[in-house]
């Protein structure tokens, strides 16, 4: 997917405050084209429960955008903090879909192999779409265990000790199957549905190549 | 006490007055009736005293009208609510009257408790006995005999501003001359290619209009337009104006108008100054004003740039340049228009071609109006960017230009590489010569800033007017060169009364608003016309037929009220002042100048209010009842004082409030005979003064700040201590505030106690 990124490079030369990256943004990400309409109010950042904890809140993320910082705006985590409380969206006064836009966001700088490696929301991501492909439905078991050991094996173990107590607690009242850990339940035709998403991905990376 | 001599000299005819004492409102209940009528019979010397249960009603009022008509009554004092109230049914023709507040005043700011009866009665007393003597000294305005009506007005400049005001006084029947200084109508909006939208959708740039504005004038019958030509002098007041108009063959055409509207427009901010940003390098960096022309040569098509002829592809906005700044030689406002303009102007390139870089640098956007924030979002939506930035400086960077920025919402230094630069300089109003910077304030002194701004804005300092007016040949300006107005009141009235000045020359402004304004100009134009037919004063005063007149024997030819004035209605002839009634609004500034009281009006002079503070009963020193006297402005501080009452907000007994007609007009006679029969504590209420002034009359109330700063003298002659005389600025809205002040003065009176100068 890396080469595609360098494709979209090519495509999209970054230059200061020109529209290049902005342009990119509209053609490949959900709701880009609403970046434009910013009035940089700044009301979206002073409504997101998380605001102290990302580099650039969404006002700023648009401004990047305009400016042309192609590379500061998708590599950065920022989008990836966003918990879609819909705070912003709801307070927004000019409507622009914040909410939908950061994840948009992120998601084309996960495609195109920019969005940081090791940040924990895109982690849990990958290990949840990992995990819900695989049978066609969650097997909360064998999330939970792979979130544990994300780092290693010793630190799995210590973090599955910390939660023995409540794993057992879940284990008495049913709420966790242990047996899940063989296998574990999942949907009648998972061949069929693993053709299904073979063909989205097909269809969705040929809209990528033209943009969306 | 009282003084039995009546003014004979100028209501001829025997005084007859007649008291009515209300006793409705709660009056009856509160007051004795008796007891106030023996008062005005007794104590104030009113020829017929009479009680109702309710004067204002029909009954009411036609029982005075009976005694005017049958009884021979010419003077009327009418004690009942605030002067304020029911002026609908007290409306008596040929005949003074004076108001006795005994509601909003007496009753309304008194307890009714056992102990305040006494005290409240007295206050009751004293307002009779104030309306009586007041009306005894009044006569009926007769109304100004030079009144004249020509009805021709006059518009000075042809651009948005003077056409829309020419074509809409036409339109409502009145002739109007046009003087044009260029050759051609049209002005600055005539050069654009296209205006900001003015109607939804707010979508896209528009035609002007100009050319429409121009065609109606020309074809107008009402409208006689003189184009290269200019106001030689400008002579006499509204209704006679005589102005010379040399015209573009050379001669000089004289004619008569009613009213006059100038709508001289601006110039703009000389961009040569502003080398930081670029201007004068490189031909490159144009102003707002220079890309219409770029525009208009285009005609649609691709822009190119002046350098070398090569289309723009990217272009960069500088808003608020040489604007908005606090350093020296740059303008301190906000010109309003220039950020829609510039939304405008990069949807030139944008409609033309969608991928050409549009930058608009900000620091604030501004886009008032109706459909501005539309006009904004359309010009998003086409891909104009905007960037919050200040903008540090334009280089000359290989083939184009370099603009370098701090970007405020990424907080880092930034660049751009563009081929076009558009400086967004403001507006310089054409207002004419600074009448004020030449004696006036050279004998301040430190304030050097007026002086310095003429030479700062480089406009043409020809006057514009050429009037023949004493106080000097043009309009007198408020700050940064705009001609004076009571902003928040009077927006087009200028100082000089029957002159309205419209457009940017009163206020940075774009088409829209000009042409708004120009109608608001043409119609108070209009308004000039018909009351100066009729000898009618303009605002505040609105409807007053009275005017000032003076006792040519008496006076000194000190020139205090040439000077003072505020709207140069008076000049002088053999040294003596001569009055234009239809310039003067009437607010008395002269009458409160003048050392030796020789100027009055027919129904308020120094003696209408001097003898209603004589004919206050003062107790004597060991009653331990002071007097407060109050002097309040009849615009603000009287209406706030009455609200006061309406709001049973309860103040001292011992005041006794005067309205004057503007705290200029105070005489300090009033205040020296106010000390010396005993009066424990004076207090004057006027409006706000200064820069941001909110006096009615523009200068009346700093008049009597100046003038109350040397009360101290005499206060010092009297042996009085100096806190016993107080001047405030009080607004309209001082409800609580104005009811505090007084009950400060009586503290302040229970501390160093009773005046020694009773009698």
């Amino acid at each position: 997917m890396s080469d595609m990124g360098s494709v979209a490079i090519e495509k999209y030369r970054n230059n200061n405050y020109r529209n290049n990256f902005l342009h990119e943004v509209e053609a490949h990400v959900e709701g880009g084209e609403w970046v434009k309409m910013c009035m940089q109010c700044g009301v979206c950042a002073g409504s997101c429960p998380l605001g102290p904890h990302w580099a650039h809140p969404p006002q700023e993320i648009f401004m990047m955008i305009r400016a042309g910082k192609r590379e500061e705006v998708l590599t950065s985590d920022s989008m990836w903090m966003c918990t879609s409380c819909y705070n912003c969206i709801v307070r927004c006064p000019r409507g622009l879909p914040i909410t939908h836009i950061m994840h948009g966001l992120a998601h084309y700088a996960h495609r195109l192999g920019l969005a940081p490696e090791k940040q924990p929301t895109r982690e849990f991501a990958k290990l949840f779409w990992d995990n819900i492909t695989k049978n066609g439905r969650a097997n909360e078991l064998k999330m939970g265990l792979s979130l544990y050991f994300k780092d290693g094996f010793g630190s799995g173990v210590k973090e599955a000790m910390k939660n023995k107590a409540l794993g057992q607690a879940m284990m008495k009242t049913k709420r966790m199957n242990p047996m899940e850990f063989f296998g574990g339940h999942g949907v009648k035709d998972k061949s069929g549905l693993h053709a299904m998403l073979a063909k989205a991905r097909e269809i969705e990376d040929a809209k990528f190549e033209q943009g969306k | 006490m009282a003084d039995e001599k009546l003014p004979v000299e100028k209501f001829p005819i025997e005084k007859k007055v007649g008291a009515y004492i209300c006793k409705g409102c709660g009056l009856g209940e509160r007051l004795e009736g008796a007891q106030l009528t023996m008062i005005a019979e007794r104590d104030a010397k009113a020829h017929i005293v009479r009680e109702h249960d309710f004067l204002c009603s029909e009954e009411g009022v036609k029982m005075i009208q009976d005694d005017i008509d049958n009884e021979g009554v010419n003077c009327v004092a009418i004690c009942a609510c605030s002067r304020r109230a029911k002026t609908e049914a007290f409306r008596f023709e040929g005949v003074a009257m004076s108001r006795g507040n005994l509601r909003e005043g007496v009753i309304w700011v008194r307890p009714d408790t056992d102990e305040a009866r006494e005290t409240t009665e007295e206050m009751a007393a004293d307002y009779v006995r104030m309306a009586v003597w007041e009306t005894k000294f009044m006569s009926p305005p007769v109304g100004n005999e030079e009144a004249a009506c020509q009805r021709d007005i006059l518009v000075v400049g042809g651009g948005v501003s003077g056409l829309t005001a020419a074509l809409e006084t036409a339109r409502a029947g009145y002739p109007v001359t046009l003087v044009e200084k260029t050759g051609q109508l049209g002005g600055k909006a005539g050069q654009a290619w296209k205006a900001v939208p003015d109607r939804a959708p707010y979508k896209d740039p528009v035609d002007t209009g100009v050319a429409e504005l121009i065609t109606a004038c020309e074809a107008d019958d009402n409208i006689t337009i003189h184009l290269n030509a200019t106001l030689t002098k400008t002579a006499g007041a509204p209704g006679r104006f005589e102005a010379d108009i040399s015209v573009e063959s050379g001669t000089t055409v004289t004619a008569r108008f009613g009213a006059i509207v100038q709508a001289s427009g601006y110039e703009d901010f000389d961009a040569n100054k502003l080398s930081g940003l670029g201007y004068g390098k490189t031909p490159d960096v144009v102003t707002q004003q220079e890309l219409e022309a770029l525009a208009r040569a285009a005609g649609g098509g691709p822009i190119k740039r002046p350098s070398d002829g090569k289309e723009v592809k990217s272009v960069a906005f500088i808003q608020c340049a040489g604007q908005r700044s606090n350093k020296e030689g740059l303008l301190s406002y906000c010109s309003g228009h220039c950020c829609a303009t510039s939304i405008k102007q990069a949807m030139y390139f944008k409609d033309q071609n969608p991928d050409i870089d549009t930058n608009v640098l900000y620091r604030d956007l501004r886009t008032p109006g109706a459909g501005g924030e539309d006009f904004y979002r359309s010009g998003q939506e086409k891909g104009v960017t905007f960037t919050k930035a200040c903008v540090d400086g334009v280089e000359v960077a290989g083939d184009g230009l370099k603009v370098k920025f701090e970007d405020l919402i990424l907080d880092q230094d930034s660049e751009e590489n563009v081929d076009l630069v558009v400086l967004a300089v403001g507006q310089v109003p054409n207002s004419g010569v600074n009448i004020d910077a030449v004696p006036l304030e050279a004998e301040e002194g430190s304030e050097e800033g007026i002086e310095a701004k003429p030479a700062e804005v480089h406009v043409p300092l020809e006057s514009i007017l050429n009037l023949d007016y004493r106080q000097g040949p043009d309009l007198p300006q408020l700050v940064d060169g705009f001609t004076d107005s009571h902003f928040i009141c009077f927006p087009y009235e200028t100082r000089r009364t029957g002159i309205y000045a419209t457009g940017p020359v009163r206020r940075p402004m774009d088409i829209i608003s000009a042409r708004e304004d120009a109608t608001g100009a043409a119609l108070k134009a209009i308004q000039a016309v018909e009351n100066a037919a009729v000898g009618r004063a303009a605002h505040p005063r609105s409807g007053d037929l009275s005017f000032p007149q003076f006792r040519k024997e008496g006076c000194t030819q000190c020139k205090r009220c040439t000077v003072e004035c505020p709207f140069g209605a008076i000049n002088e002839e053999d040294g003596y002042p001569q009055f234009n009634e239809s310039r003067c609004r009437r607010c008395g500034t002269c009458m409160g100048a003048c050392p030796v009281r020789v100027i009055s009006f027919e129904n308020y002079s120094v003696d209408t209010v001097g003898q209603q503070l004589k004919n206050i009963d003062i107790p004597d020193e060991f009653d331990e009842k002071p007097r407060i006297l109050v002097l309040a402005c009849e615009n603000d501080a009287y209406p706030a004082l009455d609200m006061a009452g309406m709001n049973n907000i309860e103040y001292s007994a011992f005041a006794r409030i005067i309205p004057v007609r503007c705290l200029g007009s105070v005489n300090l006679i009033w205040i020296t005979d106010a000390l010396n029969s005993g009066y424990d504590g004076i207090i004057l209420m006027g409006c706000q003064k200064g820069e941001n002034y909110q006096c009615h009359f523009v200068r009346g109330s700093e008049m009597a700040y100046q003038r109350m700063s040397k009360v101290d003298d005499t206060l010092q002659s009297l042996s009085l201590e100096p806190e016993r005389v107080a001047t405030y600025e009080v607004a309209i809205t001082d409800i609580e505030r104005a009811p505090q002040l007084i009950n400060e003065m009586a503290e302040t009176i229970e501390r160093i106690g009773m005046s020694p100068f009773k009698f």
